[in-house]
C-alpha cells in the first residue's frame, strides 16, 4: 500500500475530490415538492418477465444517495428509532448485519428504503406511518453508507457511539469476493 | 483436595447404606434401576429431596431430568474406565442452522427433538436400527418472531409429562402434543410478538399446570409467568413480575426473608411514574419444583433498559427467585439478587433443590450459579440466603451482606449515562448465563460450565418504541483475567469452595450432565464434546461435532438396556449469533457487545443443527 505509485494514486485522488468536493450534493430548499409515494425498489436481481427493461428508477434515489445532509440525518434516526438495538452499529444481532456487502433486498437506496417503509417478513419492522418520507429516504441513505458503498467524503468522520466501532471513515471495507474473511 | 478425599470417602459407606434404603423402598426394582441419592440422610455432603430427584427409571422427560433439576443421570454403565470406547450409535439432522439449546427428550422409547425457530417438533423411534422419525410435528410460528428475538430464535426444550409433549413456540404460543400421534391436544396464544414478546423458555409441568413464562427483557416487555391446565390449555393463573401486588399475585401468604423486599406494591413504587410497564422481569429461563412445600421457584430477568439511570430505585422484582405456590401463583417469598441491576444480570438461572449439611444439621436449599458471579445457598422454605461466594472473578460488586440480602455493587463500576465504563466483570451474560449446571449426589458437587468475560460498558438514553428493543448501551466485551473465555468449574456447595476447573478458550455455552459412572459431559462453541472424571475433571473422551455445542447432554437407558449420551450440535445462542446470524465482527458492539469477544468464531465453527447418540463398546 505504501509503494509510490499508491501515493501518488492517492494525492490524485485528493485533488479530484477538492474539485468535485465543490458541488458534491445539492439542497432543494426552495425546490418543488417531490409527491408523497412509494418507494418502489426492486433487487438489482429481479427478474421483469416479458421485459428486459427495468422500471424507471426512484427520482429521490438521487437525491438522498450520496447525500452528506441526508446521511448524516439519518445516523441520528438510526440511534432515535431503534435501529441500533438489533443491528448494532452495522455488525448486527437481532437483525442481519448492515456493513456487510449482503443485501438481502437489494443494495440500492431504493430498495433500503422499500424495507424501511414496508418492512420485510422475517422481523423488520414497517416503519410507513411512523417516519416521514424523508426521513424513511435519510435513514436509507445512511444504512447503505454502512456497507461503504456511498464515497467517503459523504460520510460522518465521527461516530455516533461510545465504545462502538470506529468513524465510517475509517472502518475498512474490503473490496474482496470473500466476504467472509474474519479480520483478526 | 484433602477435603474432597474426605468426602469420597465419607461417601463410600452411605453409598452401602443407600444400596439397602432403596431395596426396601422400591419393591423389585428394575433391570439395572440405580441408587436413590436423595435417601442418603445426614450424609456428609449435598443431597437432592428425594421426592424431587427419584430414582432413575432410564428416561429423560424434562430438561432439569427432575423436579429438583439436578441433571444428573442413574445410569452408570459408562464409566471412567470405558469410556474410551465410546462411539456414535447414530445421528440425526434437524434441519435448522440457528443456536440449539434444547435437551433431547427420551420416554419409553422415543426420543422427542423441539429445534429452535420454527420449532419443529420430531418423534424417533429408538426400538428400530437408526432411530427413524415417527412423525413430526410443525406449528408454524409467524416468521416475524425472528426480528424480536433478543439472542438468536433458540428454543430451550420440551417437556414431557402424561402421554404429551408440551413445548412453546418463538410466537408466544404453548402447544401439547401428543406423545404417541404426534397430533396437537391444544394450543394457547400467551405472547405477543407486536410488543416484542417472544418465549423460549421450556415448560416445566408440576400439580398438574403447565408453568409457561416470557421473555423479552431487552423489548421492554412486562415479565410474567402463567400456568395452564395440563388438561385443556387453558390459563389457570397468571403472574406479573412488575407492578401492583394484585398482578403479582402478592397478598397475605407472601413473607420475604429480608426488609428490602417487603413493602405494598413495590413493583410500581420502586420505579420512575409507569417505567413497571415496560420494565422486563421476564421469565425465560429455569423453574424448579418442591412436591413437599407445593411451591415453584424461578428467577426474574433483567429490568428494561440496560441503561440503569433511566430506571432508579430497586426495580421490583426484577432480577431475583420467587417461590410461588404451584396451586394458585400466589408469591411466598421473593429474593432480589440484584436490586436495580446495572449491567444486565438476569437472575433467571437454574435452580438447583438440594438438602446440605448445614450448621450440624440439615437445611432444605436452593443452590444458585448465579449471573452477577455469586455461588447462592438459599434456604427455600424461607428466602434466607446462607451464602453467597464468588465463583468466577468478580470486581462488578463487593460482595453479599447476609445481614440486609443486600449486594453491594462496586460504586467505581456503576454505568454513567455518556460515559464508558472500563473492565466490568463480569460481563452482561454473567459468570454464568442460562446454561444450566449439573448436581451430583455422587460426588456432592456442581458442575458449573460459565463464562470469564468483561466488558465496557457504555450507558445511554434508550427510546421506547413497542416492538423494537429497548436497551440504552454500547456493549463491548472481552475476555477476562486469564484471557479464557470459559471455564467448566466444579464447586463444593458445602464448603463453598472449587475443587478443580478447566480453563477453556471459548466460553461456555452448553449445560452440563453428570452420571453415575462417575462422568461429566459438557460441550464447548468450537464442536468438541467432551467427558470428564467427576472426581478430578481429567479430560477421558472428546468428539468433535460438525458444529458448535451450545445444546445440553442427556443420558438414557435405550431399549436394549444399554446407557446412550446424547447432545445436539448447533452453533449460535447470544454468544454464537456472530455464526448463527452471520454477523459482521468489525463491529465490536454487535449481538448486544458479545460480537467483540467472539471475532474469531466464525473460522472455529459453522452453524448446523445435529443430533449425536453415542454409547460404549460392549
Amino acid at each position: 500500500m505504501s509503494s509510490p505509485f499508491g501515493a501518488s494514486l492517492l494525492l490524485l485522488g485528493a485533488a479530484a475530490l477538492t474539485l468535485s468536493a465543490c458541488d458534491r450534493e445539492e439542497h432543494h430548499s426552495r425546490g418543488k415538492p417531490i409527491g408523497e409515494t412509494v418507494p418502489a425498489g426492486s433487487s438489482p436481481q429481479t427478474i421483469f418477465p416479458g421485459s428486459s427493461l427495468p422500471p424507471a428508477p426512484d427520482m429521490r434515489a438521487k437525491l438522498y444517495d450520496n447525500n452528506a445532509n441526508a446521511i448524516s440525518r439519518g445516523q441520528q434516526l438510526y440511534t432515535w428509532m431503534n435501529c441500533v438495538g438489533c443491528h448494532s452499529h452495522g455488525g448486527g444481532g437481532m437483525g442481519p448485519p448492515l456493513m456487510d456487502d449482503q443485501w438481502r433486498y437489494g443494495s440500492g437506496i431504493a430498495q433500503i428504503a422499500t424495507t424501511i417503509a414496508e418492512g420485510r417478513p422475517n422481523g423488520m419492522p414497517a416503519w410507513r406511518g411512523k417516519l416521514t418520507e424523508d426521513q424513511i429516504w435519510s435513514l436509507a441513505a445512511y444504512v447503505r453508507s454502512m456497507s461503504g458503498l456511498p464515497s467517503k467524503d459523504a460520510v460522518s468522520s465521527r461516530s455516533e457511539s461510545m465504545s462502538g466501532p470506529t468513524p465510517q471513515t475509517l472502518t475498512p471495507h474490503p473490496d474482496t469476493t470473500n466476504s467472509d474473511a474474519v479480520p483478526q | 483436595m484433602r477435603r474432597f478425599d474426605t468426602v469420597i470417602s465419607a461417601f463410600i459407606p452411605a453409598f452401602a447404606a443407600l444400596a439397602l434404603v432403596s431395596c426396601n423402598k422400591n419393591p423389585g426394582p428394575p433391570p439395572n434401576a440405580t441408587q436413590t441419592y436423595g435417601q442418603v440422610a445426614g450424609g456428609p455432603h449435598a443431597v437432592p429431596p428425594v421426592a424431587a430427584a427419584p430414582a432413575d427409571d432410564g428416561n429423560w422427560t424434562m430438561p432439569g431430568k427432575n423436579f429438583a433439576s439436578t441433571r444428573f443421570s442413574g445410569l452408570n454403565q459408562i464409566t471412567p474406565a470405558n469410556v474410551k470406547t465410546m462411539s456414535i450409535a447414530f445421528t440425526f439432522s434437524t434441519g435448522t442452522t440457528k443456536g440449539f439449546e434444547a435437551p433431547p427428550l427420551v420416554v419409553n422409547g422415543t426420543m422427542y427433538i423441539i429445534t429452535p425457530f420454527p420449532n419443529n417438533l420430531f418423534a424417533l423411534d429408538l426400538t428400530k436400527p437408526g432411530a427413524p422419525t415417527k412423525w413430526v410435528f410443525k406449528p408454524k410460528p409467524a416468521a416475524a418472531s425472528q426480528g424480536v428475538a433478543c439472542c438468536d430464535v433458540v428454543n430451550r426444550g420440551a417437556v414431557y409429562d402424561a402421554g404429551k409433549i408440551f413445548f412453546n413456540t418463538l410466537d408466544g404460543q404453548t402447544f401439547a402434543v401428543d406423545a404417541d400421534s404426534g397430533r396437537m391436544v391444544w394450543r394457547t396464544q400467551l405472547g405477543d410478538i407486536q410488543n416484542g414478546e417472544t418465549i423460549t423458555m421450556a415448560p416445566l409441568v408440576a400439580e398438574g399446570k403447565v408453568l409457561v413464562g416470557n421473555s423479552g427483557g431487552e423489548m421492554g416487555v412486562r415479565g410474567w409467568i402463567a400456568a395452564l391446565d395440563e388438561g385443556s390449555g387453558k390459563i389457570a393463573w397468571k403472574a406479573y413480575n412488575t407492578g401492583p401486588d394484585k398482578d403479582v399475585l402478592i397478598g397475605p401468604d407472601f413473607h420475604p426473608f429480608y426488609a428490602m423486599d417487603r413493602g405494598t406494591d413495590l413493583g410500581v413504587k420502586s420505579w420512575p411514574p409507569d417505567a413497571w410497564k415496560i420494565g422486563g422481569g421476564n421469565v425465560w429461563g429455569w423453574i424448579s419444583y418442591d412436591p413437599e412445600l407445593h411451591m415453584i421457584y424461578y428467577g426474574s430477568g433483567n429490568p428494561g433498559p440496560w441503561n440503569p439511570d433511566q430506571r432508579p430505585g430497586d426495580n421490583k422484582w426484577t432480577t431475583g427467585v420467587f417461590a410461588r405456590d404451584v396451586a394458585t401463583g400466589k408469591a411466598r417469598w421473593f429474593y432480589q439478587t440484584t436490586p436495580h441491576d446495572l449491567f444486565d444480570h438476569d437472575d433467571i438461572n437454574e435452580i438447583i433443590l438440594a438438602d446440605i449439611p448445614w450448621n450440624g444439621g440439615r437445611r432444605p436449599v436452593m443452590l444458585r450459579p448465579a449471573r452477577d458471579g455469586f455461588f447462592y445457598v438459599i434456604d427455600r422454605r424461607t428466602g434466607e440466603v446462607l451464602s453467597a461466594t464468588p465463583y468466577g472473578y468478580v470486581n462488578a460488586y463487593k460482595g453479599v451482606d447476609l445481614r440486609t440480602g443486600r449486594i453491594v455493587p462496586n460504586p467505581e463500576k456503576a454505568p454513567k449515562v455518556g460515559r464508558v465504563v472500563r473492565d466490568i466483570c463480569p460481563a452482561s451474560p454473567g459468570a454464568k448465563d442460562w446454561n444450566p449446571a449439573a448436581f451430583s449426589p455422587v460426588t456432592g458437587l456442581v458442575y458449573i460450565p460459565h463464562n470469564n468475560l468483561c466488558m465496557d460498558f457504555g450507558a445511554m438514553e434508550a427510546n421506547y418504541i413497542s416492538g423494537t428493543p429497548y436497551v440504552g448501551s454500547d456493549v463491548k466485551m472481552y475476555a477476562g483475567p486469564g484471557g479464557n473465555r470459559g471455564v467448566f468449574t466444579a464447586w463444593d456447595p458445602v464448603n463453598r469452595r472449587k475443587v478443580w476447573e478447566i480453563k477453556e478458550d471459548l466460553p461456555l455455552w452448553s449445560p452440563a450432565l453428570a452420571t453415575a459412572g462417575g462422568l461429566v459431559f459438557y460441550g464447548t462453541m468450537d464442536g468438541w464434546f467432551k467427558a470428564v472424571d467427576a472426581r478430578t475433571g481429567k479430560q477421558l473422551w472428546q468428539f468433535k461435532a460438525g458444529s458448535g455445542i451450545i445444546g445440553q447432554p442427556i443420558s438414557y437407558r435405550g431399549p436394549d438396556g444399554r446407557q446412550y449420551v446424547a447432545v445436539v450440535a448447533g452453533v449460535g445462542g447470544w454468544a454464537g449469533a456472530v455464526v448463527s446470524a452471520q454477523m459482521d465482527t468489525r463491529d465490536p458492539t454487535g449481538a448486544l457487545g458479545f460480537a467483540n469477544a467472539m471475532k474469531d468464531l466464525p473460522l472455529k465453527t459453522t452453524a448446523g443443527g445435529m443430533l449425536y447418540v453415542f454409547t460404549v463398546r460392549r
